[in-house]
């Protein structure tokens, strides 16, 4: 009797704590309830038994009071701090309370693949009536552990984002749907193989096709983190869960532009505050489905009945996913059935057939293009928005038949009568010479047509000349004291070395004009979708004006540039991300225009290529608005690879972050100009998360190339040579499509 | 080979008399300079940091075609002999500027004595090289400034893409191996120092140098 109560009184005082740190100094009504509590334990033995009761079950009453009055105040910041605290559960509380046994795989505890990372086999049961079904699920997610330091809060390294991928395929060989749990705070920034960018793109692009049911669940969502584990079915959050591009600190240190030391906290505060990162503020935004209700100030450890109602939402959701593949009848059957958490009315039987599968994928596709759709800004008129939908209709029906029916119909002709041919040459040589010269001459092919080799193209007689050449000054080689270099006369270097130390073969930075101008041939860039413009979806306090600024340098609408263009006569389709405008950096506008590039280069069986003269990451005024674009451009780049598309990515400058741990990481060949530095996180961020400064040339492209990230390293002088060369090399005498 | 004690004598009395080594710096091309950023006296440090990423002090600026070149130390010392006459001037290349005077340490000087006194075996090639597989052994097992060598012993091997050449002592008489300058399988570049041995007679008074030169330099 007593050791229960003294068990309950140190509940009481773990609450009281909680509360405390939650609630932070500021929190008057708590007042000196803990120091009380806390006399009153260390004295427990000391006060009659009689009174124990009575007095803590008045502590119990007035802490409850307190934990309401301190959920009706709760802002932002403390929904991180909650997210944080070593009381809130964890992915194994959730495998102990949701499942009905589990197995850990890759290892557990301390000696494991990455401790920061759990996969999980694991069974759930449904009770329907009186039978109780067991259904056989993978668990992958974060463990931020109870205190335990070795697993780093929760952040992967990027060998336990391959492992969490391994196990990814293990379920779909197996036919099992993947629950995944968020629980972090960013992935662990380092390079080391596999590296971090590449691979979440990885992550991502595997995921996209994953055809097994996927569902997650956020409680801290971490920008690139959670995306590596997050692309599924559909998204679950916490209540008191928060999903967002950056931690309020490190937003907070941007907008400070602090280069070291701690924000302060009311800008800390203010930032959580602005990057919309609760869970209903993200439901709004659309980025995730549903938000599982947790008691007040959150879910900790012993709360039975929220692992109760996460079983319940976890199969529920599950069977609305595999339901969605079968027929809207029985979905709609479904959503209108009264289900309990302790009494389901159906069992769904999570397995899909072939068919339902590609309708799984298919839905996938739907879900994410759709996502983010809203925050859109394109002028929109009636007349030319049902003009151009005409002529997309248009354009794909012609390209359908140009490719698909005439090319595949005359690709079996072929090879019917090539291997006809090749069994029976001699005997039949005298007779299908002169049908195969008939069929060429229905069809209209030349007999013979001249293969052109590559290395044939010219560079561009009226060559653009950056205008940084019209100074009469020298300047000196950052790499001049290690290689000797001389120093350069300003319109030799920016003309005709077009930026590059003949010495050294450093690369000083152009202006994308550069690219536009001497990469295609003359006259042939045509941009589209212009008109599409960066919004400020979530009203970000002084983001409105530093758009109205950059479009007013820039004179463009977005940081990424589309067009159609030829280079040596091949037509391709491209996009670049420019570094003038905020430094590259991908919000919904860049993301649209991404998916819709890609989109007609992909209708048009055109190669696609990405030339990133600088990215900064995700832009972090647009919040998980900008994280989301991160799957979604990942999505319509593994549609277009999958249909046999060539997909090539330039790097420049700076390449960090989102987009290269996504659309441009997935990307099966990448090149980067020398000079170029690469990678997931800056130095700064590196040495804040990991503790370790690392080497000045830890980002540079000969690392990258080592590392396995990038393809090889291209001169910019032999940039045009080097693309055309690629496009015929890789893409063949059919250039690119299958 | 005997060391020679008078000439090491001399050597360090050089060395009490000065106790550092001056680094001159000269204009690495014509220009003018616009710029002095050290004044006579001031502390300057070379490039520091754990791979040198941090950049040495500025000492000047050089400038030539509209391009102010910013020259930085690459030794930690003193500023001496600043030429500020030459501030605002035209000046040809490799004009001396100014002097960095560096401190010796007592391990610097050590060195620079032992590498003066000793037979020094320094790389024929650019390679990398390991300890004879005997030398190895006796080394581990006796310790540096124990092992005896003579002529024609094999001392090291050195390696360069997988092709093993042994490298010999060649030198008349019996030597203790006193030094050795570097790791093992690391590239070390031709000419710089591999081994230094010692003739056996004349140890105990090379050693009793040293012990003069700890005692007198605490520096």
């Amino acid at each position: 009797m007593l050791i229960e109560l003294h068990k309950k009184l140190k509940d009481l005082l773990e609450l009281a704590v909680y509360i405390k740190d939650i609630k932070g100094e500021d929190f008057s009504s708590i007042g000196n309830l803990y120091e009380n509590l806390l006399e009153f334990y260390h004295n427990f033995y000391e006060i009659p038994p009689e009174r124990i009761s009575s007095l803590i079950n008045d502590y119990e009453a007035t802490l409850k009071k307190i934990l309401l009055k301190a959920e009706e105040t709760l802002n932002p910041y403390e929904i991180v701090k909650i997210t944080r605290h070593p009381q809130r559960f964890t992915l194994l509380d959730i495998l102990e309370n949701v499942y009905d046994s589990y197995m850990e795989l890759g290892g557990d505890g301390e000696l494991n693949i990455d401790p920061a990372i759990i996969c999980a086999k694991a069974l759930i049961s449904r009770r329907v009536g009186d039978e109780v079904y067991f259904h056989q699920v993978m668990v992958i997610g974060h463990e931020k552990g109870h205190g335990e330091e070795f697993r780093r809060g929760g952040s992967a390294a990027p060998w336990g984002n391959e492992k969490a991928l391994r196990y990814m395929k293990m379920a779909e060989t197996e036919g099992i749907p993947i629950h995944f749990y968020i629980f972090t705070p960013g992935a662990y920034p380092i390079e080391d193989y596999p590296g971090a960018a590449q691979q979440i793109a990885r992550n991502l692009f595997y995921m996209s096709k994953l055809s097994v049911p996927t569902i997650s669940f956020i409680s801290e969502g971490g920008s690139g983190g959670a995306e590596a584990i997050g692309l599924t079915d559909l998204r679950l959050m916490a209540e008191k869960g928060y999903y967002s591009v950056i931690s309020p600190e490190g937003a907070a240190a941007i907008e400070a532009k602090l280069k070291d030391g701690r924000p302060p906290r009311e800008l800390v505060e203010k930032m959580a505050k602005a990057l919309k990162l609760t869970a209903k503020d993200n439901l709004q935004l659309g980025t995730i489905d549903r938000i599982i209700p947790e008691p007040p100030l959150g879910a900790r450890r012993k709360d039975y009945d929220f692992f109760k109602r996460l079983k319940y939402e976890m199969i529920k959701a599950t069977d609305e996913v595999v339901l969605q593949t079968r027929s809207l009848k029985m979905f709609r059957k479904y959503a209108l059935s009264k289900q309990t958490p302790e009494n389901f009315s159906y069992f769904v039987n999570w397995e899909l057939s072939e068919d339902e599968k590609e309708i799984l994928i298919e839905n996938r596709y739907k879900k994410y293009r759709e996502m983010t759709r809203w925050a859109i800004l394109e002028p929109k008129g009636f007349f030319k928005s049902i003009a151009q939908k005409g002529a997309q209709l248009g354009q794909s029906i012609a390209y359908e038949v140009k490719y698909r029916v005439l090319k595949s119909s005359h690709k079996t002709f072929k090879k019917f009568w090539e291997d006809l041919a090749s069994e029976s040459s001699l005997l039949l040589k005298p007779v299908s010479d002169p049908i195969k010269t008939v069929y060429n001459l229905i069809v209209g092919k030349k007999v013979r047509t001249k293969i052109r080799m590559p290395g044939e193209i010219e560079s561009e007689s009226d060559f653009y000349v950056s205008p940084l050449a019209l100074q009469d000054k020298t300047v000196t080689c950052p790499q001049a004291e290690k290689y000797g270099c001389p120093d350069l006369w300003v319109p030799d270097l920016y003309g005709e070395f077009c930026g590059v130390c003949p010495n050294c073969g450093y690369h000083f930075p152009l202006e994308y004009h550069w690219y536009i101008n001497n990469l295609f041939d003359k006259g042939s860039v045509k941009t589209f979708n212009d008109e599409i413009s960066s919004g400020n979806p979530l009203n970000f306090e002084g983001y409105a004006e530093k758009l109205k600024k950059a479009r007013e340098e820039t004179g463009l609408n977005s940081a990424l540039l589309s067009f159609e263009a030829k280079i040596g006569g091949i037509s391709i389709v491209a996009v670049m991300l420019v570094a003038d405008f905020r430094q590259g950096t991908v919000g919904v506008a860049e993301g649209e225009k991404f998916i819709r590039a890609i989109e007609l280069a992909k209708i048009s069986r055109r190669p696609f290529i990405a030339l990133v003269h600088t990215t900064g990451g995700i832009r972090i005024h647009e919040g998980t608005m900008g994280v989301v674009q991160m799957p979604r451009c990942t999505m319509a780049v593994r549609d277009y690879v999958d249909s046999g598309g060539l997909y090539i990515v330039i790097y420049d400058n700076n390449s960090y972050a989102g987009p290269v741990a996504s659309f441009l990481g997935s990307a099966p060949y990448q090149f980067a100009l020398k000079s170029t530095r690469l990678g997931f996180a800056g130095p700064r961020v590196i040495f804040e998360t990991t503790g370790q400064p690392v080497p000045p040339d830890y980002h540079s492209v000969e690392n990258a190339l080592k590392r396995g990230h990038i393809q090889g390293i291209w001169d910019r002088r032999e940039l045009r040579k080097k693309l055309f060369f690629a496009l015929l090399t890789m893409g063949g005498p059919n250039l690119y499509y299958r | 080979m005997k060391i020679d004690f008078t000439q090491l004598t001399q050597f360090l009395q050089r060395f009490k008399a000065k106790p550092y080594k001056i680094y001159p710096i000269f204009t690495p091309h014509t220009g003018k300079i616009i710029e002095f950023k050290v004044k006579e006296g001031d502390e300057v440090k070379g490039p520091s940091g754990k791979w040198l990423e941090k950049p040495g002090t500025p000492l000047f600026v050089l400038e030539r075609e509209k391009n102010p070149k910013l020259i930085r130390a690459h030794y930690d010392g003193l500023a001496q002999n600043v030429r500020i006459e030459l501030l605002n001037r035209f000046v040809e290349a490799g004009e001396l500027v100014l002097e960095i005077r560096h401190p010796l340490t007592q391990d610097e000087i050590i060195s620079e004595i032992l590498l003066n006194a000793l037979l020094v075996i320094r790389a024929p090639e650019t390679a990398r090289y390991i300890l004879s597989s005997e030398l190895g052994k006796r080394l581990e097992k006796e310790g540096l400034g124990k092992v005896i060598v003579k002529e024609g012993d094999e001392l090291l091997i050195m390696t360069f893409m997988k092709r093993e050449t042994p490298i010999f002592l060649k030198e008349k008489g019996q030597y203790i191996i006193y030094q050795i300058y570097f790791k093992p399988f690391e590239l070390v570049q031709a000419g710089e120092p591999l081994l230094g041995l010692c003739p056996v007679e004349d140890l105990p008074h090379l050693e009793k140098i040293i012990q003069r030169i700890k005692d007198e330099w605490s520096l």
